[in-house]
């Protein structure tokens, strides 16, 4: 038996299968076609655990590519699913912060990973992961070059919270002949008081666990803890939260 | 007073349920009669029907008119408001375009400062509204300004308008609403009969009926039909279906988007706290009491954020959370508008402390652009129920 979870981001696609008591996971870029990457996510899957097509029961897709997967049984949305695989990967957790490429949100989970309680941003990009790429493409290095780059002690401010009008701030700095370093450090930053100001409506407990994609920077964790006054808890597998969610969904979908 | 019965240039481009539109107010210039547009749920179309012309809700819902509304009215402006004005300068709206008089009002400051603008573009009455709903004083002001609305009505139309043709229209209004009423609080059922958007639909679309006696017979014809089917045959709605109440900003046209979001995600809409849902029908006007004066009190009583203070609103959302069996609070605001945005905080409280119930706010406005983050938001919210 064989549960699978998809979860297609807007940059990464996540895919998690329990298989008896293994836990196998992949990830890929996304790509512009969603359904070959999520068909190659299932081979890839099925591969990596010597299993057959066949061995699969149910299947949960989430992420915003969730509508596009044609072999899901169901479609959740990645709020649940995040809030159900972080609580599986920290049994503690109770508030969840997620930045992934083009969403932040925040989510108060009770001990079996069900939602109480979820804050989102607006349309716009401020603050998520696209917000990082277009500020780590004008200092010209790749996005998880932005942590060894900041120079958390000089950070400068960044005011504006919109993603094209940081850029343009961004391009004064440079022109200043500001350090680079205080830059990213400055980038970084501002990603932590957004997620601030978005956590200030919503009630944030111990233990707070970060996931999604950016959450892979320790420069970030270690602001967010600073504005949040909370320790900020990080798992390798973070990243996986949704898909092993979803994975974890459609387990109950058979039972 | 213009004398407007041909049809504008634009007309043969127009979609067929937009010529519909203009034919049908054009057959009511063509039977002499004179059309009087308004926007809000203020008005006192009684008075309107009084003097004998025909009252009707002007198009504020679509983004259509909004790149031309910014030629003069600033972006960072409520939707419905730009949308309205965009309208008024286009001839693209039916019933504007055949008013005679347009009825403006002085509720928030983006419509107030809009309508001295249409007043460039047709003759607009302003209702002065008082900010305080409760007070004796508030009503005297409020009385005095139906009154002078109907001066206006009767030298702008040359007619006299009696107490017994505003008794008159009084008691078919207060049909009319019954009549709303009652084909709404079918939504009270478990499961409920119909989704939510059909309950809107009709509800919208009841506003495009000239003839209201007409509109009555059939609002009362749906009901019962709702009704039988649902008793021989059942509902389409599943059981289990979360309940949402939805409250805050007038939704129609482009921000059905919400209620569709809502349903697709296994939810169903059972009521609706706005100006196309509830708010202008639960109250009828006390018919024992001065034509007039019953008037100033029913609509001075309308609980919008725009007045000051608006207990009266969460108490309505109480009754209506217990009324339609309700799981969770949609609060929407459009983007821009202050005292609907500001009166959430309010609403979450008294959502969450009083009645325990799951509550989300949405900004939004009329671009389709945040239709995939409505549905994530909304379906996390449903999946949370």
């Amino acid at each position: 038996m064989i549960y699978m979870g998809i979860d297609i981001g807007s940059v990464c696609a996540k895919g998690a299968i329990f298989h008896g008591d293994r836990l196998e996971k992949v990830m890929l870029p996304t790509g512009w076609n969603i359904k070959e990457t999520a068909n190659l996510l299932r081979s890839t899957l099925l591969a990596q655990a010597g299993a057959r097509d066949a061995e699969v029961s149910s299947v949960v897709a989430t992420g915003y590519g969730r509508v596009s997967i044609p072999y899901a049984d169901k479609k959740v949305t990645e709020i649940t699913c995040h809030a159900r695989g972080a609580v599986y990967l920290n049994p503690n957790a109770r508030t969840i912060v997620d930045i992934g490429g083009q969403d932040s949100k925040v989510i108060s989970v009770d001990a079996d990973g069900r939602v109480q309680d979820f804050v989102m941003n607006d349309k716009c990009a401020a603050g998520t992961g696209r917000f990082l790429q277009v500020m780590a493409h004008v200092l010209e290095v790749e996005v998880d070059e932005l942590d060894q780059l900041a120079r958390h002690d000089k950070a400068v401010t960044i005011n504006a919270m919109c993603t094209v009008f940081a850029e343009s701030e961004i391009i004064s700095l440079l022109a200043q002949g500001t350090d680079k370093g205080a830059i990213a450090a400055g980038i970084l930053s501002s990603i932590s008081q957004r997620v601030q100001h978005l956590s200030s409506r919503i009630s944030v407990q111990d233990q707070l666990i970060f996931t999604g994609g950016v959450s892979n920077s320790n420069v970030l964790r270690h602001m967010l803890s600073e504005k949040l006054k909370l320790e900020v808890h990080h798992h390798c597998d973070a990243q996986f939260a949704g898909a092993i969610g979803a994975a974890l969904l459609a387990r109950e979908i058979c039972e | 007073m213009s004398e407007r019965n041909t049809l504008p240039e634009i007309f043969e481009s127009f979609a067929d349920a937009r010529k519909q539109g203009f034919l049908a107010a054009k057959a009511v210039k063509d039977a002499g009669k004179n059309l009087v547009g308004y926007y809000c749920t203020f008005t006192p179309v009684e008075v309107i029907m009084a003097a004998g012309a025909v009252p009707v809700g002007l198009c504020a819902t679509s983004d259509e008119t909004i790149p031309e509304s910014e030629k003069v009215l600033p972006r960072n402006l409520c939707p419905l408001v730009k949308s309205s004005y965009g309208f008024a300068i286009t001839d693209k709206c039916p019933y504007f375009y055949f008013s005679d008089l347009i009825v403006g009002e002085t509720t928030c400051d983006g419509k107030k400062k809009m309508y001295e603008l249409l007043e460039e573009v047709k003759p607009t009455h302003i209702l002065q509204l008082p900010n305080e709903g409760k007070s004796q004083r508030s009503l005297d002001y409020f009385r005095e300004e139906v009154q002078s609305f109907k001066e206006r009505l009767e030298k702008e139309f040359n007619v006299s308008i009696t107490n017994e043709d505003l008794k008159k229209a009084i008691r078919l209004k207060n049909r009319q609403r019954e009549t709303l009423k009652e084909f709404y609080n079918l939504m009270s059922l478990t499961p409920p009969p119909v989704s939510g958007l059909d309950v809107h639909k009709a509800l919208y679309g009841s506003e495009f009926k000239f003839d209201k006696e007409a509109q009555i017979a059939e609002m009362q014809a749906l009901t019962k039909q709702i009704y039988e089917t649902y008793r021989t045959e059942g509902s389409k709605v599943s059981e289990t279906a979360p309940r949402i109440l939805i409250t805050g900003c007038p939704i129609a046209g482009a921000t059905e988007k919400i209620i569709t979001a809502i349903e697709e995600n296994g939810g169903v809409v059972v009521t609706y706290e706005n100006c196309f849902g509830t708010k202008a029908v639960e109250e009828m006007i006390d018919e024992t009491l001065d034509p007039i004066d019953g008037i100033a009190r029913k609509y001075l009583n309308t609980p919008c954020s725009v007045m000051s203070n608006n207990q009266d609103r969460l108490d309505k959302l109480s009754e209506l959370i217990t009324r339609f069996k309700v799981d969770g609070v949609v609060d929407v605001v459009l983007q821009a508008c202050h005292t609907y945005n500001i009166e959430g905080f309010s609403v979450k409280r008294h959502v969450k402390e009083k009645h325990n119930l799951p509550y989300t706010a949405l900004e939004t406005d009329y671009a389709s652009a945040d239709a995939g983050q409505l549905k994530t938001r909304l379906g996390a919210f449903i999946e949370m129920l």
